[in-house]
């Protein structure tokens, strides 16, 4: 419905009828995320699997340390709240705050992976190790890219909230509740592979 | 929240090309995306097809005199991938579907149109990469199903082309059916229930759900794949500590229901043909729609029948033997609804319908077969033989790609305004139907007799029933020929179809042939019943 090489005929019929559309962006966003996490579960799947079927030979090391990932665990969840409080700012039409709240947001994620690699420097074992190296490297890798595209999109709506000249208002809200979406869904994520990978 | 159309800012004149060059860019028009599917896709399948000759050339003598072995494989990898994943999934999914779905929805355009461009984009080099890795190093040599520790063991470099390009084309899907299930739900015209939408709707929604739900665990499998590859994991790699049966699981996870993703597709698109061309109304409107939805369920059930063989435990055959019967259970009660919906009807005996007919016989034969392969006992018996080939070719040759060749007469006049001659589509349509079945008939008695499947050699007392299937093979090769003369000769000075030269009474047909940009002048009509044939005309439709 939008750019089309069309003749001037139609264009005067659209005028004339005003054609409006429900927004259901997110509507596309929410089932791309169903897909995106089917990936997840796909990856969750084979690790159990892994874990129920294939014993690890005698003498692998796949002990993890629960502080540094229990840490990573609260720095998502409090972004998720700090990233609900960029939104309902910009609600209220206080950008300034907003983008506080949104570098604040991104802050966190970015600690959170300097975290992870700080963990993953001194894992005792590399990814071809065993399976269970593998399998663990494969889910946090493919979460840290999830989290690191997700920073990214931050640091760019958070730009975009600038007060002269910014895209994002309280009338344009779309590009502010699309990545809170999708970061509350790499938060989710991330509270399941803590708990299968690292409690269960 | 909602968003209004401003004509000045969205109709950029200038940035469309116009004429034929329109169908080489970034259009955002449904009909040329759909038409850039078919065309692109068509491309493919006789590449497709060429790979499956020298196949049939090979195995028409039992040694491999006609190329190297490994070269055999190679061959067969491709033609396997450039048939599903380039030629019938994005056609009867992407082609028809970005073409009709508007239509049917009575909009103006998909609920995504720039997302709609880059799926397909996504298509060519992805097809120009896997087609080019053949001069690299030679191309992927383990099957369509790349089963580890094949695939890891051979050459590299082919394999993780055919992993990359795969994944890009599982990516393209994957926005393709998030882009119609938008469309479908989300942007139907005001006044249109769901229970009134065109069969085809309920099948690419069926479709989508499929692709959306199992696509993204192939591509997470496949990055696994690649890791042991590139990276020394062993995921998959037994010598590693690795489970082979693992991948087998993930990989068919996506791959059972991607038949699904094939079949259903041409399930809808023969409701819509049928009721036109035996005009009567679809029978059994709602009982179509509840088997559609069943066997989206039933379909994310039953990978496992694939992997009877596999070392799976009793519980788990016995479990995916009995879900895979019962999808026999909807996918009959379509049946049914199809041949009662031709009873009694005021039949026309064109291409489109014998296309139609010829899917109904195949399918059938293939759907039996299926339901034996379902068996366990007889599973292990004709397990990875040509039985199996021939069940499959006969559900997406003889299923899908006679809906397709059906769907282009159907459809050839509303895209083109321009028919098709029907003395060269009826020729068609035999020479392909004879072809067929020659081909691949014979295939179940060799699979019986113990032929194994995918080697270049076989034991010299298959050769004459091998040379049989080679000829069948011949003439599917040579019934392509008629099909594209007729097509080059009606696009240039075919006889003029009109708006409507079936009498049909699906949205489509309401507006001009081939249709304008945006699809209606002026409001989009309201079909209440897009079956009424032989019915009293509802009022709605009398005002079109």
């Amino acid at each position: 419905m939008t750019t089309l090489d069309s003749s001037k005929e139609i264009q005067k019929n659209n005028s004339e009828v005003n054609e409006t559309h429900e927004d259901f962006r997110m509507f596309g966003l929410i089932t791309f995320l169903i897909a995106d996490g089917m990936t997840f579960a796909g990856f969750f799947a084979a690790y159990l699997t892994y874990k129920a079927v294939n014993p690890l030979p005698d003498g692998a090391i796949y002990e993890l340390e629960l502080p540094i990932p229990t840490l990573n665990t609260i720095l998502l969840l409090v972004s998720s709240a700090t990233f609900h409080k960029a939104g309902k700012a910009l609600l209220k039409d206080k950008n300034s705050d907003s983008q506080k709240w949104l570098f604040f947001t991104a802050f966190l994620g970015i600690i959170f992976l300097i975290c992870q690699l700080f963990e993953y420097f001194h894992l005792p074992f590399g990814l071809t190790d065993n399976l269970f190296a593998s399998t663990f490297y494969a889910l946090t890798g493919f979460h840290g890219l999830h989290v690191t595209l997700g920073t990214l999109m931050i640091l760019i709506i958070a730009w975009q909230s600038r007060i002269n000249g910014g895209r994002l208002t309280s009338q344009n809200m779309f590009p502010l509740e699309a990545v809170e979406l999708y970061w509350h869904f790499v938060d989710g994520i991330w509270v399941v592979l803590f708990i299968i990978l690292y409690l269960l | 929240m909602t968003i209004s159309i401003d004509p000045q800012k969205t109709n950029s004149e200038s940035l469309q090309p116009k004429g034929w060059l329109r169908y080489f860019s970034f259009s955002l028009d449904h009909k040329v995306i759909g038409i850039q599917y078919l065309v692109c896709g068509f491309l493919f399948y006789l590449i497709g097809g060429t790979l499956a000759s020298a196949i049939r050339i090979e195995l028409a003598s039992p040694m491999s005199d006609f190329m190297p072995r490994d070269v055999y494989n190679q061959v067969l990898t491709l033609h396997g991938t450039i048939m599903i994943f380039l030629w019938i999934v994005p056609v009867v999914n992407g082609a028809f579907g970005n073409y009709l779905i508007p239509f049917y929805v009575g909009a103006r355009d998909m609920a995504f149109p720039r997302l709609n461009a880059v799926a397909f984009w996504l298509i060519p080099p992805s097809g120009l990469m896997l087609v080019a890795s053949y001069f690299v190093e030679g191309a992927a040599q383990a099957g369509w199903t790349a089963y580890p520790p094949l695939s890891i063991t051979t050459p590299q470099s082919g394999q993780i082309i055919w992993i990359l390009s795969v994944l890009l084309l599982g990516g393209s899907s994957i926005f393709g059916g998030i882009n119609f299930i938008a469309t479908i739900i989300k942007l139907r015209r005001p006044g249109l229930k769901l229970m009134q939408l065109p069969m085809y709707c309920w099948a690419m929604l069926g479709t989508s759900l499929l692709v959306v739900l199992s696509t993204p665990v192939l591509a997470g499998t496949l990055i696994l794949l690649s890791f042991d590859i590139i990276a020394n994991t062993g995921f998959f790699n037994p010598v590693l500590g690795g489970n082979v049966v693992v991948y087998q699981h993930l990989f068919w996870f996506y791959s059972h229901p991607a038949v699904y993703i094939m079949v259903l597709p041409a399930f809808g698109l023969v409701s819509e043909i049928l009721p036109v061309h035996a005009r009567k109304p679809l029978f059994g409107y709602t009982t179509m729609v509840f088997s559609i939805m069943g066997i989206v369920v039933l379909g994310l059930v039953v990978w496992a029948h694939h992997m009877f063989t596999s070392g799976t435990p009793p519980w788990m055959r016995l479990f995916f033997t009995i879900a895979t019967a019962f999808i026999a259970v909807p996918t009959g009660i379509k049946f049914f609804n199809w041949v009662a919906t031709l009873w009694g009807g005021k039949i026309s005996i064109n291409s489109a319908m014998l296309f139609s007919c010829g899917f109904i016989i195949n399918f059938v034969f293939g759907g039996i077969t299926g339901v034996a392969l379902a068996q366990v006992p007889f599973d292990i018996h004709v397990h990875d033989t040509y039985f199996v080939v021939a069940h499959f070719h006969y559900i997406v040759y003889g299923g899908t790609v006679f809906i397709i060749f059906s769907s282009i007469y159907h459809w050839f006049p509303k895209v083109t305004g321009k028919m098709l001659n029907e003395k060269l589509g009826i020729l068609h349509f035999i020479i392909t139907f004879i072809g067929f079945n020659l081909c691949f008939a014979p295939q179940h008695w060799l699979g019986l007799n113990g032929m194994p499947r995918r080697v270049a050699e076989y034991d010299p007392q298959f050769q004459f029933v091998n040379q049989i299937s080679s000829l069948g093979a011949l003439l599917m090769a040579l019934s392509t020929i008629p099909f594209l003369i007729n097509v080059f000769l009606s696009v240039r000075n075919g006889k003029d179809a009109g708006d409507n030269p079936w009498n049909a009474l699906t949205p489509e047909w309401l507006t001009s042939s081939p249709p304008p940009v945006e699809n209606w002048e002026g409001e989009a009509p309201l079909v209440e019943e897009p079956y009424g044939y032989g019915k009293e005309i509802s009022e709605q439709n009398k005002n079109i």
